[in-house]
């Protein structure tokens, strides 16, 4: 067993019991902690397929910007423990086998493609910044400017939802 | 078994170097947060007309030594009704996360030969060429440490300071990391080390050549936005004393208490090494390199500086400073005697350390003479400043950069055809 591969498995289990632990949790505080669990696990995944400067964007965008707005707005409304409704008998019928069905789908198309998975325990230089940088502005800069145009008016829609109670 | 020894040493002679230097760099960092509290309280009692800390040794200076015994020895209450496993995670988080952004920080640039190895200054190999960005991303994490801390501790003064300190850093994050693209457009690299070498490109013009000329806007936009992410004065607003008790540790106590503490002062050093390295050209003598005679300035202060602490302990007045003082002077002086007497290549080697840490230490000292001269800020105007000057300086001085870095070839082009 190579050290990559040895990292490897030790990041997926973490990102993995982290999403596990994200639903599980009763308090809110400690779901969102769950969350920057797994963002940073994934952080580490990209860092070991040689895209450096992707793991630290994820960490720095996901695992802290984005986290700390989630974990502000928890402290801020003071939620509390949630509360747990009774299984509903929709989950049961239908979310239950769709969810084992997408569960089959996922890991049949992981062992169909080898590729990938051999490609993120190996490591090596993948995505240098320079090369990401190029692919945004240059291939995808109509894309990448509409998103941006997109996220915002989603903050001008924000602001305008504030000053409404004025 | 001595074979066996030898094959394991060789074999795994990287991570034994690393293992070391880590060990080194934390024992050391440790032991100057130490002195940096002794230092900022002798330095603030003097700007406010006080003697500081003088009874614990000589001139205080076993002062950080009883601190930490006594850090060590106190009690440790657990407040009722905290979350027990965020309220034990938010200090070991702070301490942890501080301590992990020194590993990217090159101290100098020449490796040593040491059992046939090149060993660098710095805990990540120099060729990292995400330095400064997991700089950042440690920045980013850090915010959870104060917040968490305020809001496990079940208390309201805690959760009111980590709502705080978690606002500000948002607000402050923004310009901290759109005022050093200046620096990194000129650099062309995120890597530490290119970012200084990109700074000797003319050696003939030594403090000239460093980006604090051209990226004076940008200097001014990453020092405040440091110093506001740091929590320290003037920007302290999350351990306001006078409104929140202590703010986010309000229910912290003894070592608890203490990582906090060390955590702070830690990104205190981490902040200033950034500023040397991004702005002041990092290990860089500010002399022009044919002046091979500042060679000799560590010297020229180190013999003084001995000299007066020898000169200052025999007039001590305890028989215990007298004995100890002068003997401190005295190592001083012939550690710069012998910077004289050894071979040239060794004070060759040390120029480059030496110049880093006292730029470091000239922005501890600035942080320290902030803490004693200015007044803190309140909420809504740490706000406006954060959103509305700061925020829209910065994003001016990278478009400006980047207009400078685009256009200047061609006026440069357009110039030299004018003249002939």
């Amino acid at each position: 067993m190579t050290p990559q591969l040895l990292i490897f498995f030790v990041l997926a289990a973490l990102a993995v019991v982290g999403s596990l632990s994200l639903i599980l949790q009763k308090h809110p505080i400690h779901s969102a902690l769950s969350l920057i669990v797994v963002m940073v696990a994934l952080a580490g995944l990209y860092l070991l397929m040689g895209a450096e400067f992707v793991a630290a964007v994820q960490i720095i965008v996901y695992g802290g910007a984005i986290m700390v707005l989630f974990v502000f707005v928890i402290m801020l409304l003071n939620a509390g423990i949630e509360e747990h409704t009774n299984f509903s008998k929709l989950a049961g019928y239908a979310g239950v086998p769709l969810g084992i069905a997408l569960t089959g789908f996922i890991a049949a198309a992981i062992a169909r493609s080898t590729d990938a998975v051999h490609a993120a325990t190996t490591g090596g230089t993948i995505a240098s910044t320079r090369q990401i940088s190029t692919m945004i502005f240059k291939e995808f800069v109509y894309p990448f400017e509409l998103t941006s145009f997109l996220i915002l008016v989603a903050i001008m829609g924000a602001i305008v939802l504030a000053q409404r109670e004025k | 078994m001595i074979d066996f020894l030898n094959n394991f040493l060789s074999g795994h002679a990287d991570l034994l170097i690393t293992l070391v230097k880590i060990a080194l760099l934390v024992f050391i960092v440790l032991t100057v947060n130490a002195y940096l509290t002794w230092f900022e309280r002798k330095m603030v009692a003097h700007i406010q007309s006080r003697w500081g800390p003088h009874r614990v040794g000589p001139h205080g200076l076993l002062q950080p030594a009883a601190d930490g015994l006594k850090f060590l020895f106190k009690e440790d209450p657990t407040p009722a009704g905290v979350d027990k496993f965020v309220y034990y995670l938010a200090p070991l988080l702070a301490l942890t996360l501080s301590l992990t952004s020194l590993a990217v920080i090159p101290f100098g640039p020449d490796p040593i030969h040491l059992f046939g190895r090149d060993i660098y200054l710095s805990i990540t190999p120099p060729n990292l060429n995400i330095g400064l960005l997991v700089l950042f991303a440690i920045t980013a994490l850090s915010v959870y440490a104060v917040a968490l801390a305020g809001w496990s501790s079940n208390s309201k003064y805690p959760l009111l300071g980590g709502l705080r300190s978690s606002a500000q850093m948002i607000s402050y994050e923004l310009s901290l990391t759109l005022s050093v693209v200046g620096v990194l457009l000129m650099a062309n690299s995120f890597n530490l080390t290119d970012i200084i070498k990109a700074q000797a490109a003319h050696p003939e013009r030594g403090i000239l050549g460093w980006n604090i000329w051209p990226q004076l806007i940008g200097f001014f936009c990453f020092f405040t936005a440091a110093v506001a992410e740091t929590n320290r004065v003037p920007f302290d607003l999350p351990e306001a004393e006078s409104e929140l008790v202590a703010g986010f540790h309000t229910e912290y106590a003894s070592f608890k208490f203490a990582m906090f503490f060390i955590a702070e002062y830690t990104s205190m050093i981490t902040v200033s090494c950034l500023c040397t390295i991004m702005f002041f050209g990092g290990w860089l003598s500010p002399f022009p390199a044919s002046w091979h005679f500042t060679y000799y300035l560590p010297s020229l202060i180190l013999i003084p500086f001995g000299v007066w602490v020898i000169w200052d302990g025999i007039r001590y007045e305890t028989i215990w400073g007298r004995m100890v003082l002068p003997g401190i002077g005295t190592v001083i002086a012939l550690i710069g005697l012998a910077l004289i007497a050894l071979p040239h290549s060794v004070n060759d080697y040390i120029q480059a350390p030496f110049w880093f840490l006292a730029k470091v230490f000239a922005f501890l000292f600035f942080y320290v003479w902030m803490r004693g001269t200015l007044p803190r800020l309140r909420y809504d105007q740490l706000m406006s400043f954060g959103w509305k000057l700061l925020l829209p300086v910065s994003i001016v001085n990278v478009i400006a950069t980047s207009f400078v870095i685009i256009f200047y070839p061609y006026v440069q082009h357009w110039m030299s055809r004018g003249g002939q």
